[in-house]
């Protein structure tokens, strides 16, 4: 991105709900931007308002103060949480949807209109679903398609709110690089909602933090992982965010040393202290890992034993009966 | 699907007590008089354009109201309409006739039923459009038209605790729905309102079908909801509110044809889907009302019996056989 160009933005916007005079405030006087060409991740915790938001800016919602400056009418598509009933209707005709705010009453789609539904249809790689009906869908499959609904609409702008919910781990990548590209190669400024800190942060270009003050913070994410505001905002409980790792306990009070290389290092490493034990230098405990061509093997040496195991969970076993 | 329909219809006309041959029929038709003219052209005639024409219009009801409520249960009734004719015949039938005067005037009058169905339902009409106003949300007005219907349904009971024997048998035979009392002027009528409205449900195909989608993505898809719902309610009106002045609360048609012609008909389109649920109306009223000509006899049913008894299983079998049922 040689410079960036801001293309929409929130001037001291207050979110909330006002009902027979009594306001329920979620967010106050919020300074928000989003560039075109970039994918902005929504963070908070469940509740805090990240749809309620998504419904202002989306203009679904009256803001309770301030100002919303979007460009034109037309400019936002939209992906919500909303279940879609009418499951008998096919994917093709969902997708055409996307086309009606250009539409009038009559709804008749255009040779352009179908080259526009087409085109969502590629970027989206659903080609083989679009004569399907919506109940024959897998949930991913379901996401993806109202993606392609909201790319038709040809805006400048996409709100998803929590996209990749309910979605297993490849689907919910999927989703993300998905998104991530359409950012770039489309221009689009995407704001993705989402409480799912771990693809947040490997795929934003940057990040909105709600925090507990009514405030979103905004930043890069290694630099809000590293001031610590994920901390405050997460209060995360035997999870270090820095290392990206669930903190284990070393209940065991038995050290091993551990020598060896790459993935098989790492992933020994996660084994053991998973299980109660501490990588240590001076240990009589000594593990090596050897990895030649597709195989690995484990060598454990100490006073009693002297074994090789071509799995971790032999190795684990028989550590087990070496520390009672 | 129009094939079924123009069989039906030819046959409707044709049958009855008195079978009418077709080519007399059709010289009837051309003006010359034969002993069929009569019958044919103030009755049978009458009787078979007014089951299309309510057939019709109570199926687009019900379409609308499943497609605004994304209810399968939906029907034209729930709105209250049905209910608010029910209870204006009924205070006319009966405080109308043990009054004297005024009341007299109303009864002796062959329009008078029609017109109060038509004040009734239309004063519940304003009600629901009120409260559509004020309301949010469509479930809410889903509700508040049910929990209307149950107020002047049990006003109702109270009236017909209260009434006289013979008024009693009067409003009976009103709520058993009736096609086959229809005049020319009548049906010019009931014509102009099922157009207007059928023209209204057509016009709102945009967002009848954003509406499949729920509120968030339709307003999102630039659809107005206020005014949307706005003229779906009133298409509803107009639609329910006719047909229920002429002909009486026909149970069950509006709730089941939309299904019905979903099944046969696998589009969520409503340019293509009221088109197609006006013929399967049209069809299945004209269907009933052969039946409630019993074969052999000069005995008639009462349409509401035949709707229900020939609908409901229908519907149940399509169901189970197609192992879902959807808005």
């Amino acid at each position: 991105m040689s410079e960036i160009k801001t293309i929409a933005q929130t001037i001291d916007l207050s979110v909330g709900y006002s009902k027979a005079g009594k306001v329920l405030c979620l967010f106050e006087k919020l300074n928000l931007t989003l560039a075109a060409g970039e994918l902005v991740c929504f963070m908070g915790p469940n509740g805090i308002g990240k749809s309620s938001l998504i419904r202002t800016l989306a203009g679904l919602q009256k803001p309770l103060d301030g100002n919303i400056h979007i460009p034109k009418e037309k400019a936002v598509a939209l992906v919500l949480t909303d279940k879609i009933t009418a499951n008998h209707m096919s994917v093709y005709d969902l997708i055409s949807y996307g086309r009606y705010p250009y539409l009038n009453w009559n709804i008749s789609l255009s040779e352009k209109d179908h080259a526009l539904i087409n085109e969502a249809i590629a970027l989206v790689h659903i080609e083989p679903l679009i004569n399907k009906r919506l109940y024959e869908l897998s949930d991913g499959q379901l996401q993806m398609a109202m993606i392609a609904k909201a790319l038709t609409q040809d805006t400048t702008i996409l709100f998803l709110d929590e996209p990749t919910s309910h979605l297993d781990l490849n689907n919910r990548v999927e989703i993300m690089n998905t998104l991530r590209e359409l950012s770039r190669t489309a221009g689009k400024a995407i704001l993705v909602a989402t409480h799912e800190l771990d693809l947040a942060l490997q795929t934003a270009d940057r990040i909105w933090l709600a925090t507990h003050d009514k405030k979103i913070k905004e930043g890069i994410p290694e630099d809000l992982v590293l001031d610590g505001s994920f901390d405050q905002v997460f209060q995360f409980k035997g999870f270090d965010l820095k290392t990206g790792k669930v903190h284990h306990k070393a209940y065991r009070n038995i050290s091993v040393n551990l020598s060896g290389e790459g993935h098989e290092y790492l992933w020994t490493k996660n084994a053991l202290e998973r299980a109660g034990y501490e990588i240590g230098k001076n240990s009589q405990i000594r593990i090596h890992i050897k990895t030649s061509g597709s195989s690995t093997s484990w060598s454990v040496t100490s006073e009693s034993i002297n074994q090789e195991y071509n799995s971790l969970a032999g190795l684990l076993y028989s550590l087990q009966s070496i520390s009672k | 699907m129009s094939f079924i329909f123009l069989f039906l219809f030819v046959a409707d006309v044709l049958t009855g007590s008195v079978s009418i041959p077709i080519r007399e029929a059709l010289s009837s038709l051309k003006g010359e008089p034969t002993i069929f003219s009569d019958i044919l052209l103030q009755f049978r005639l009458p009787k078979a354009i007014t089951c299309v024409l309510a057939g019709g219009a109570l199926a687009t009801g019900g379409l609308l109201m499943q497609t605004l409520f994304r209810n399968p249960l939906a029907g034209p009734d729930v709105l209250g309409l049905s209910s608010g004719a029910s209870l204006m015949v009924a205070i006319v039938v009966f405080i109308g006739q043990s009054g004297k005067g005024p009341g007299l005037m109303l009864v002796n009058n062959p329009w008078s039923i029609a017109f109060s169905a038509s004040i009734g339902s239309g004063l519940i009409f304003i009600l629901i459009i009120a409260i559509a106003q004020y309301v949010r949300d469509n479930t809410s007005l889903l509700i508040i038209g049910l929990m209307v219907s149950a107020v002047t349904s049990s006003l109702v009971s109270v009236l017909q605790f209260i009434g006289r024997a013979e008024d009693l048998q009067t409003f009976m035979i009103w709520t058993l729905g009736n096609v086959g009392s229809t005049s020319w002027n009548e049906l010019l009528v009931l014509f102009i309102v099922v157009f207007s409205g059928i023209t209204i449900a057509y016009l709102s195909s945009k967002s009848l079908n954003s509406w499949l989608l729920g509120e968030n993505y339709a307003q999102g898809l630039g659809i107005r909801l206020a005014q949307s719902r706005f003229w779906i309610v009133i298409g509803t009106g107009l639609l329910t509110g006719a047909v229920t002045a002429f002909c009486g609360p026909i149970a069950f048609v509006g709730l089941a044809v939309p299904h019905l012609v979903r099944l046969v008909v696998p589009s969520t389109n409503h340019k293509i889907l009221i088109p197609s649920v006006i013929c399967g109306g049209a069809s299945l009223l004209l269907l009933c009302d052969l039946l409630t000509q019993l074969p052999g006899s000069t005995q008639i049913l009462p349409l509401n019996a035949v709707t229900s008894l020939v609908g409901a299983p229908v519907v149940i079998w399509m169901i189970i056989k197609s192992k879902r049922i959807r808005v």
